[in-house]
């Protein structure tokens, strides 16, 4: 590292290299595209009576804050080199306790028959999460059936929770969280990235990190290396529960309703888009927490940005398959090597050797 | 590969030795087995409670073909599944594929294009998103989940471009041809044998698949593949070739899946098969075959989505059980049919 001369051009070398990168290019380009279809699309209102700001960015903001807390939890146990499926039931699950709690006690309107809500959702997450991490650490099954298996079961018991209804319920504090605004911003991004942000502290400034990343990398050294991988595993699963539980409580705090069938529904998808977004590999190891970021706020905003052009919302898909397409194919081998082979043909006077030498480094 | 343990200190009867050995020898078939156990089960159940097969006196072949013809579309792709997973790899665009292909071909026949016609296109759509898929993961590096997770989102996006509105198959296009009829053995009442082109295409599509995994070269590499890709390379296993070819062929299974299943439905629309790959996944893993690849079978793969059909027949018949239970049961079966699985793995070590 030559910090001395930080010149911009480096500066923007590192950032190119970094895994989201190509992420923060697809949200800017994004905006720009909301831009020419309408200068005033990142304008934020100020409205004096209730002191709200208000905007299609925060808009967007309060849209990621779900998909961030999921998308973090899956990050964890992707690093692990295995997959949780069942996020999506577990929000609509935690949203159907929240919200039959709420319908179902005696004093539907106070504080506390919210913060009963939130926790009752939120033992009801972390139990998913546990039994799925006890399944695969101390079983041994697969991580993709395990959460298959808990994926089909969360909806199934959403279902039975709510006797298949969509349960309504009124109740002004658990209404705030999707609803409020602190300091103007809407408190649900305002509690995904403090969460994130713990999350994140705790995982890189503890050896946790490290060690999640050891098991997705090989288990087996990992154990000898004398680290624990059931503990782990199970801890990571759970915390992947908490966190959808948190996103499921966002979901039906907004409009107060649990839709069994479609709450959560097809977001675990979204949250691995948005790791592989953010560079994180489905085939465990390394993990990039801040990535995952980026690609939950770029699935946001590019379902923004097709209902703002006036495409149906349910051609959103085709999108984001093009961005999975053009940004794994950039990453991929045999497409670099193409352009760096067009790059060399261009440049073959200058300096071939400025060609061969920004191989990644490899560690052992 | 067959490891027989024979374990010196058994004692008992010397039928009970054959019964062990031939278990040790042959592990890997007992999900299988266990599966086949299962459906009868849940046949003889479905008999004793509801008279499902034999019901005063005559047999119930309506019950019978009820079943092919709802689940013909499962089976299929659970044949194309079984391939994908021998090999390690997985499919999860085949509902949407499904979804872009039947709405492509009925809108193709609505705007004039002889039914024939369409009726190819519709399967040749879904071989080229097999392609599509196979052709970003043997090239381009992506992993299977993540290349069949855009072609999903791709297929399930332009069929939303297509059309959101359900399309409805012309009652005299030759489409409807695939769910006509046809009566094999004439029953009381409406308790006739049927079977249409769709099942007999279901049936074709097994017995070959049965053959291609068991009998040739291409079936043999496919499991060694499973085994480790790196090796069968090295042996100079045509694998590049081999996983471009499942990949495809799993696309063309949910192309012509997507053919049957609209011509039993008569219409197209752009959400049917959410959840199918998930369906297909799960028949295929009741059925025996490994996620991690190497292990299954074609016909296990069928008894399985047979399984999942049979339990949506009971639980309908019962009407005590709520239906919001159903894939609850769904998931505990599935996880019955792992720890099962995981069991046997476990033993051979």
């Amino acid at each position: 590292m030559n910090s001395e001369k930080t010149d911009w051009a480096s500066v923007l070398g590192q950032t190119a290299r970094k895994p989201f990168f190509w992420g923060i290019v697809a949200i800017v380009v994004l905006l720009g595209i909301n831009l020419v279809k309408d200068p005033s699309f990142l304008a934020i209102s100020y409205n004096a009576n209730t002191g709200y700001l208000s905007g299609n960015v925060l808009d967007i903001l309060r849209a990621a804050a779900p998909i961030m807390l999921i998308a973090v939890g899956m990050t964890l146990v992707v690093a692990t080199a295995g997959i949780d499926l069942s996020v999506g039931s577990v929000m609509v699950a935690s949203g159907a306790v929240a919200m039959q709690f709420l319908a179902g006690v005696n004093t539907p309107g106070s504080a506390g028959a919210a913060l009963g809500a939130v926790l009752l959702a939120l033992a009801v997450g972390a139990a998913m999460g546990l039994l799925s991490g006890v399944l695969v650490a101390y079983v041994g099954l697969q991580p993709f059936i395990t959460t298959l298996v808990m994926m089909m079961a969360g909806r199934g018991l959403a279902k039975v929770i709510t006797g298949g209804n969509n349960t309504k319920a009124s109740n002004d504090a658990f209404s705030w969280i999707a609803n409020g605004r602190v300091l103007g911003f809407p408190v649900v991004f305002v509690i995904a990235v403090v969460v994130v942000v713990l999350v994140a502290l705790v995982i890189r400034w503890t050896a946790l990190g490290m060690m999640i990343e050891a098991i997705g990398i090989n288990a087996n050294a990992a154990r000898m290396a004398g680290i624990k991988p059931r503990g782990l595993l199970v801890t990571v699963y759970t915390v992947s529960g908490l966190l959808a539980a948190g996103a499921g409580m966002m979901s039906v705090a907004s409009v107060m309703t649990v839709d069994v069938s479609q709450t959560g529904n097809g977001l675990e998808m979204d949250a691995i888009l948005a790791l592989v977004v953010g560079g994180t590999s489905l085939a465990g190891g390394k993990f990039h927490i801040g990535g995952s970021v980026v690609g939950a706020l770029m699935i946001t905003t590019l379902d923004k940005t097709v209902k703002f052009l006036g495409i149906a919302s349910s051609a959103t898909p085709a999108f984001k398959a093009a961005v999975i397409i053009i940004l794994c194919l950039l990453q991929s081998e045999r497409v670099r090597n193409l352009l760096l082979r067009r790059r060399r043909d261009k440049s073959t006077v200058a300096a071939p050797i400025a060609v061969a030498t920004p191989k990644e480094s490899v560690t052992a | 590969m067959s490891a027989v343990a024979v374990h010196p200190g058994t004692t008992g009867t010397s039928a009970w030795d054959s019964i062990k050995r031939f278990l040790d020898a042959k592990a890997m078939l007992l999900p299988t087995f266990a599966a086949l156990v299962i459906f009868v089960g849940m046949l003889v159940y479905g008999q004793a409670e509801y008279g499902l097969l034999v019901s005063g006196g005559s047999m119930q072949w309506g019950t019978i073909s009820n079943l092919l013809l709802n689940n013909a579309h499962m089976i299929i792709l659970a044949v194309g599944m079984t391939f994908v997973i021998l090999t390690g790899g997985i499919d999860l665009s085949v509902g949407a594929v499904i979804a872009f292909s039947s709405l492509a071909g009925v809108m193709l026949t609505n705007a004039g294009l002889n039914g024939w016609l369409a009726m190819i296109v519709m399967v040749l759509v879904g071989t080229l998103f097999g392609l599509f898929s196979g052709v970003l993961i043997q090239y381009f590096n992506f992993q299977p989940f993540i290349a069949t997770l855009a072609t999903m989102f791709l297929a399930r996006g332009l069929a939303s471009m297509l059309s959101t509105d359900p399309q409805r198959v012309d009652a005299d296009s030759p489409i409807k041809l695939v769910s006509a009829d046809i009566k094999l053995i004439d029953g009381p009442k409406v308790n006739d044998l049927i079977v249409t082109p769709g099942v007999l295409a279901a049936i074709l599509v097994v017995a070959l698949g049965f053959w291609v995994l068991h009998r040739t070269r291409t079936g043999r590499t496919v499991y060694a593949i499973g085994g480790s890709e790196t090796s069968a390379a090295l042996m100079g296993l045509p694998v590049v070739r081999t996983k471009l070819f499942i990949y495809t062929m799993s696309g063309t299974m949910a192309g012509l899946a997507g053919l049957v299943y609209t011509a039993e439905l008569g219409k197209a629309q752009n959400i049917t098969g959410t959840g199918w790959e998930l369906d297909a996944i799960a028949a295929t893993v009741i059925g025996g075959t490994l996620l991690t690849g190497a292990f299954g079978y074609v016909l296990g793969s069928v008894v399985g989505a047979l399984v999942l059909g049979l339990m949506t027949v009971l639980i309908t018949r019962n009407g005590a059980i709520p239906s919001e239970w159903t894939t609850i049961i769904t998931g505990a079966i599935l996880l019955v049919f792992v720890l099962l699985q995981r069991a046997i793995t476990l033993r051979r070590k």
